[in-house]
């Protein structure tokens, strides 16, 4: 009943802060955060699952209870947790408590219904890592969304209601694609299967019990579901080309909501990827490697030039999220352990390093009022710790040893080369293409540090700049404390993943 | 069936109706020992009491299973089963809602006591709706649930719009009493029956295949104005803004889902498909029926500018996602099931959301805050609670996943595809993503817009309240819990077929 019970809480403390007064909900809000911390720590602690949840695995805090049987298809409540989805977990649990610290100063309007909406993100963030049964999942999967909406179209800056509303339009779009590309998978398996429940259909799928659907065959069904998942979760993701909605959100989203956007929902698409497309249907991904890897490489290149190009740090931060995710993709296409294994601890790290550099942005915003590169110069001096996380963040971005970038990219580069899912060179040739990204990576930071904090000290806006308030920079100090923690020790989460992305590599031949 | 006319035990069964007649009668006692009766507490007291005993009644036979086999009365111009069960769930509950809600709607109004008596008269009509089993108890107990809805409408004597609302509301409607009545001596010409089952085993159509096609055309006519379906839907949306609120929530989800409870019945009693596909082929019609009535609704709600029309607008767009229920029927077994019990839980769930938000522009009436999506700008930040519960209503209305409306969508559109029927189900999935357009323009009202002027809430109407967070509350609730309504709907609706 663990998870169960973490959802509860979550969802009561966002009720109670919904309705406490404004003065006090924005402690009250992360004192109440502390409470998911605290249980998916223990459930870390705790953690005994093996395997992976799809493939047959051990699940930790596995529960099943029939809930509707509507037709031939009965819904069940089923959640657990594997080796993959217990990391996201408790990254989504440490983001959310760090993220409302840093809406302490920003956020003066509506805060309780402000925090009351991120937490109730943070539950339908937590039903989306642990849900086992597709029907629930969606549920989950589609509740992200409203929280979202509200929190940029209200609290956002100038342009907040064509950002929230391309957001919702862009996602919804998404989702409603995807929802009928897997729907038609199911009804293409026909009587083999008699629930929505993801272990099942997967098994069912991977023991070639799919027939037709309407007078497509198999294969073809096969292709088209893999085509709109893979588009409705690229989405989300986003690779390109479905990445514009994404610095749209990000420059009008305030900074904590900034910090869950990229920190943990990006991850819902890059998870979704894993555990549908490529663990479902691990034949068709490997059809379309070639097309799948292109796609991976235009988003880490693309997004790179494109993050050079801007003037607004947000926004640098921001396109460098595509470029980060791609290679995300770029790991799960290379179909061995390396690879898997090596895109989700991916997910992880980025999910860290883009907090710290969103929220770094945040307080360099609250204090200097400007984002723009051209407005200041010599931060360093006046904000020093600010500055150092700053650097520190986007040295972990650019993927310096002993960081957890460094560990993730690492991994993924060596699972791309060794893997045997292209014919010959093809996927490492690719790989070492993806690898000049670092190149642009390091290229655009270096550049808009050396600007911005250092020389001579220089800001043209009236605001005065003062030292940041302690409640700002503490969860910068967290977050880069943590960087490095999975940096030196990737084992803490790394041995989970790796013993559930086994099987997948298995499945394919993609070897250890 | 020694008594045709039903044991003592077997009227029984009849209780909830039974209790809601009773207090309609004591409402009128009440009325005629202190005319103009200004005491709320006591009318509300007693109607709700009295509504909820009858609801009560009716879940505790669905729980112990009394209507699993049909109890036939009046010489089986009455049953009670399941299906009727079910839907006197729906109409108590909507009734409760509307009942509450009008401790405060009604305050300084005259006609009180007959407003409460009225409604809950039209309740029991409703509920005798949901068990006619023979023509003429269909045309009575739909002639009961009307008439008090026409009064209803226009019961704000000094109000133009209630007026010139209930005016039209009373000529269609007695149009359209004609057209059913009409098409039933039609019927009855032709099988010289009127009890369901009878015109069925008579169905000679061969002798007069036209009288028959044309009386089940004018029958299907008549539950086409009560439902609010295309071609018989312009009156709806004058209807519903000129009415008050609670009243007009009370039409769109109570007496709408009456409607769908006799056509359901009449058509797959009396009228079975595989006997009279050649005839008239009703499915077809209600196919077109469905397809145009949803398309229709959802695009003249998206072009409304005041937040009621839009409303009245999506009710008829709603009415079409229900008529699915009776156009993906196949005649096999297992899928009519599966899309008759979807549309009926789409009917409970949507009992709930459409209602709280019928109760809510009844809650910013009573601010005095204008009709207009703009006069919603920035509500939010006053009325946080009532907000919540609106913003609840929409999103479940438009199918988002944040109650039971998600549920309940999925289960008739799977039902339907279930049935063979993608096409309909696709139809009706375009059509919910468009409806999320306008439903989330009210939410963004709410929360995102600033206010345009300032705006003060003058009061907290206690009953308004109450009602639309109740509202608000059961109809997530019934996302958890919905596994045991679909099994109620669905055994309900094999009742049906069996």
């Amino acid at each position: 009943m663990m998870i169960e019970a973490l959802l509860a809480v979550t969802l009561l403390s966002a009720f109670v802060v919904f309705l406490a007064p404004d003065k006090v909900a924005g402690k009250l809000a992360f004192a109440l955060s502390l409470l998911p911390l605290g249980g998916s720590l223990w459930m870390y602690s705790a953690f005994d699952g093996s395997g992976n949840a799809l493939l047959g695995g051990t699940l930790a805090f596995e529960e099943m209870y029939q809930w509707v049987n509507l037709g031939p298809y009965a819904l069940n409540w089923h959640v657990g947790l594997d080796g993959i989805s217990m990391p996201l977990l408790v990254l989504t649990t440490v983001l959310t408590p760090l993220a409302i610290l840093a809406a302490w100063t920003p956020v003066q309007s509506r805060q309780s219904q402000f925090y009351g909406l991120m937490l109730f993100m943070e539950m339908s963030l937590l039903g989306v890592f642990a849900a086992l049964d597709f029907f629930v999942w969606f549920i989950f999967w589609e509740m992200v969304l409203v929280p979202m909406y509200f929190l940029i179209g209200v609290w956002g800056g100038p342009r907040r209601k064509y950002a929230a509303i391309k957001f919702f339009v862009y996602t919804n779009v998404a989702s409603l694609v995807m929802f009928i590309g897997f729907i038609a998978l199911v009804f293409g398996l026909g009587d083999s299967v008699t629930s929505l429940d993801l272990p099942a259909i997967t098994d069912a799928l991977n023991n070639g019990e799919l027939s037709g659907l309407g007078g497509i065959d198999a294969n073809t069904l096969k292709i088209v579901a893999f085509f709109a998942m893979f588009a409705g979760f690229g989405v989300k993701v986003p690779i390109v080309p479905f990445h514009t909605w994404l610095p749209d959100a990000h420059v009008e989203a305030p900074t904590p909501v900034s910090i869950m956007l990229a920190g943990v929902m990006l991850k819902m698409g890059t998870y979704a990827l894993l555990r549908f497309n490529f663990t479902m249907l691990p034949e068709t991904a490997k059809q379309f490697a070639f097309i799948i890897a292109l796609v991976a490489v235009v988003s880490v290149i693309y997004g790179a030039m494109l993050a050079l190009a801007q003037s607004d740090l947000k926004r640098i931060v921001a396109y460098s999220s595509v470029s980060s995710m791609g290679y995300v993709i770029l790991g799960l296409v290379a179909y061995n352990m390396y690879g898997i294994g090596g895109a989700t601890f991916q997910m992880i790290s980025h999910g860290l390093i883009s907090g710290l550099l969103f929220m770094a942005v945040g307080v360099i915003y609250n204090t200097t009022h400007t984002r723009m590169v051209s407005d200041m110069s010599g931060l360093a001096d006046k904000m020093p710790i600010t500055v150092a996380v700053f650097i520190a963040g986007a040295f972990g971005y650019m993927g310096l040893p002993l960081m957890s970038g460094f560990a993730a990219e690492f991994f993924i580069f060596v699972g791309a080369f060794q893997s045997a899912v292209l014919p010959g060179n093809t996927l490492a040739l690719f790989t070492g293409a993806a690898m000049f990204g670092i190149v642009i990576v390091a290229g655009y930071y270096l550049f808009a540090m050396q600007r911005t904090l250092f020389g001579p000290f220089r800001l043209e806006t009236d605001y005065e700049v003062g030292r940041a308030s302690f409640h700002d920079v503490a969860p910068l100090v967290v977050l880069i404390l943590l960087v490095i923690l999975l940096g030196v020790q990737p084992d803490i989460f790394y041995g989970m993943i790796q013993e559930s992305v086994r099987d997948m590599a298995l499945i394919t031949g993609g070897g250890a | 069936m020694a008594q045709p006319f039903g044991t003592g035990a077997d009227w029984v069964t009849m209780a909830p109706a039974i209790t809601l007649a009773l207090t309609a009668m004591l409402l009128f006692i009440v009325n005629s020992i202190s005319p103009n009766t200004k005491n709320r507490p006591l009318l509300v007291g007693l109607s709700t009491l009295g509504t909820v005993v009858a609801g009560g009644i009716a879940v505790a036979f669905l729980a112990t299973g009394t209507g699993e086999e049909a109890v036939s009365l009046y010489d089986g111009a009455l049953v009670v089963d399941t299906m009727s069960l079910f839907f006197t769930l729906i109409f108590t509950s909507v009734t409760v809602l509307v009942c509450i809600a009008s401790y405060d709607y009604m305050k300084g109004q005259p006609y009180m006591a007959e407003f409460y008596s009225l409604v809950i008269l039209a309740t029991t009509g409703m509920t005798l709706m949901a068990s006619a089993n023979s023509l003429a108890t269909v045309f009575v107990s739909l002639e009961l649930a009307s008439l008090p809805s026409y009064a209803l409408v226009a019961i704000l004597k000094k109000n133009r719009g209630s007026v010139e609302a209930g005016l039209k509301y009373f000529l269609i409607g007695a149009l359209s009493s004609a057209i059913f009545a009409y098409g039933i001596s039609l019927v009855y010409g032709v099988t010289g029956h009127l009890q369901l089952e009878a015109v069925a085993s008579n169905l000679n159509a061969e002798a007069f295949p036209g009288v028959l096609g044309i009386g089940v055309l004018m029958v299907l006519g008549g539950f086409a104005f009560k439902t609010a379906s295309v071609p018989f839907h312009f009156w709806a949306p004058e209807a519903y803004e000129g009415a008050p609120a609670p009243v007009s929530a009370f039409l769109s989800s109570a007496s709408k889902a009456a409607g769908f409870v006799v056509a359901f019945r009449v058509f797959v009693t009396a009228f079975p498909i595989a006997e009279l596909s050649a005839t008239v082929d009703w499915v077809l019609a209600f196919q077109i029926l469905a397809v145009v009535t949803m398309t229709l609704g959802n695009f003249a709600a998206a072009t409304q500018d005041k937040v009621k029309r839009m409303l009245a607008y999506s009710s008829v767009g709603h009415a079409g996602y229900a008529l699915i229920g009776l156009a993906a029927l196949t005649g096999v077994g297992g899928a009519n099931d599966l899309v008759m019990g979807g549309a009926m839980l789409h009917l409970l769930v949507y009992g709930f959301m459409n209602t709280g938000a019928f109760l809510f522009i009844a809650l910013v009436e009573q601010w005095g805050i204008g009709r207009t999506f703009e006069d919603y700008n920035g509500l939010g930040s006053k009325a946080p609670m009532a907000c919540l519960a609106m913003t609840v209503f929409m999103f479940n209305l438009a199918g988002l996943p944040v109650g039971a409306g998600f549920m309940s969508k999925y289960a008739l559109f799977t039902g339907a595809v279930g049935a063979g029927f993608w096409w309909l189900a696709a139809v009706g999935a375009i059509n919910s993503a468009l409806s999320l357009y306008y439903y989330s323009r009210v939410v963004k009202a709410m929360w995102v817009e600033e206010p345009t002027s300032e705006l003060t809430i003058r009061s907290t109407p206690t009953g308004l309240y109450v009602a639309v967070l109740a509202a608000a509350v059961t109809s997530v609730v019934l996302l958890p819990a919905f596994g045991p309504l679909a099994d109620t709907a669905y055994s309900a609706a094999a009742t049906l077929f069996a």
